[in-house]
């Protein structure tokens, strides 16, 4: 209970003690903290810089998507314009084509009419000199008369 | 009935002294100061040396990068004492935290000591022929001396050094009272105020460590084994607490005593 020289001893102890974990212990120790400290740090960085890259990029892909998606409907637009452009000539052509060809047959009726009459106009002064010769060479009876008329109607009829 | 109390004081008085070492001309020169309690030294040396050796160790085989299981619960000690220093000690003094350190994990292993059944080594020291044996260090006047008085001369040499003997001088004699006239009644009382510093620190640590044996051995007294249970289990439970509290006052009470010392007023 009483101070004895256990206190000088004591003190030599102590402060060698402490002059042990200044020279050997503290600083190592303390130095690993901070280094492991300062790696951490660079850690958090390097992970927060990933991720700002990783949000950049996802915007500019969309940004992209998003641009490539209005070329389409572009290209599809157009497309589409061209494609009824297209189809208007065809049916334009075709029309004037058409119209071309109706004309041409319906001239080609006119003058095929034209020929037929003439035709007709021939043969019936054909016929009619055929008739008159006929007659002219037979005796005329009333009953001779009615039948050459009749055939001659029928003729007539025939090659109508 | 004489007899008993005869032995129970006998008992308490057993656990109440050191193992005493003295030399014929120590006793003649120094009387009872002569005498050095080797119990005291043999268990706190081993102690400091086998936590600082455990540090040491760690210390050079320590990573900066993914630190062991062991090294990582020393770092969480390190960083404990780190910020305390930090907190209080604003000066750049390399001293400060290893001495913090030393102090805190010294004084928290001596205090530990209190939580080995007060019988244990006493009983199997005294089969192999030593007397007395006193397991905690810290419940001897000498070990909390030895720290204080350590931590008093710090504080005395870097009173001087960071203030000059000059202005160490002035503050001794302008404080509390900042004039002139008043230095005969501002030094004694500055005398006073920085010796209350290490007889506070040793006597504070001491007598919460005293108290707690002397409690661990009345409660041994008792003659019912279920009674020594209860009493003891709380009792110790509640020690584990005012180990750490008073090893964790010696610290920072060093801390903020020394960071005085570098600020003047």
């Amino acid at each position: 209970m009483n101070l004895n020289l256990t206190l000088f001893g004591q003190m030599i102890t102590f402060a060698l003690f402490v002059w042990f974990t200044k020279r050997f212990v503290w600083p190592v120790l303390i130095k690993a903290i901070n280094d492991r400290e300062a790696k951490i740090a660079d850690g958090l960085a390097a992970a927060e810089r990933g991720h700002h890259e990783l949000d950049l990029s996802q915007e500019r892909a969309k940004e992209l998507l998003h641009e490539a998606k209005a070329k389409a409907i572009d290209v599809v637009d157009q497309a589409h314009k061209q494609a009824t452009h297209i189809l208007e000539e065809a049916r334009a052509e075709a029309r004037t084509l058409a119209e071309r060809m109706a004309q041409l047959a319906e001239e080609e009726i006119v003058q095929a009419k034209h020929a037929a009459k003439m035709a007709l106009q021939q043969e019936l002064g054909m016929m009619v000199v055929k008739g008159a010769e006929r007659i002219l060479k037979q005796n005329i009876t009333s009953d001779i008369n009615d039948r050459m008329i009749s055939d001659l109607i029928a003729e007539v009829g025939v090659s109508e | 009935m004489s007899s008993e109390a005869l032995d129970t004081t006998q008992y308490v008085h057993h656990h109440l002294t050191n193992l005493p070492w003295t030399h014929a001309f120590l006793q003649k020169k120094l009387g009872d100061f002569g005498v050095i309690n080797l119990d005291s030294l043999i268990v706190s040396f081993i102690l400091g040396s086998v936590i600082l050796l455990l540090f040491y160790f760690l210390a050079r085989r320590a990573t900066s990068g993914v630190p062991s299981k062991l090294q990582n619960f020393v770092e969480i000690l390190f960083e404990f004492i780190q910020k305390q220093v930090k907190e209080t000690f604003h000066g750049n003094n390399p001293l400060i935290a290893p001495l913090a350190l030393t102090i805190f994990v010294w004084i928290l292993l001596m205090n530990l000591m209190d939580l080995i059944p007060i019988d244990l080594f006493p009983m199997l020291l005294k089969t192999a022929g030593v007397p007395y044996w006193r397991m905690v260090p810290t419940t001897d006047l000498n070990v909390t001396f030895a720290m204080s008085l350590t931590v008093f001369f710090l504080i005395l040499y870097y009173s001087v050094k960071e203030k000059g003997a000059v202005g160490f001088a002035k503050e001794l004699l302008m404080h509390p009272f900042p004039y002139v006239w008043m230095a005969p009644i501002n030094l004694p009382l500055s005398i006073i105020h920085e010796l209350a510093k290490p007889v506070s620190l040793a006597l504070r640590l001491f007598g919460n460590l005293f108290s707690g044996e002397v409690i661990f051995i009345l409660i041994a007294l008792f003659p019912i084994w279920w009674l020594q249970w209860i009493l003891g289990f709380p009792w110790a439970i509640f020690h584990i607490l005012i180990i750490g509290i008073q090893a964790f006052i010696f610290t920072i009470l060093t801390i903020v005593y020394l960071s005085l010392a570098h600020e003047s007023h």
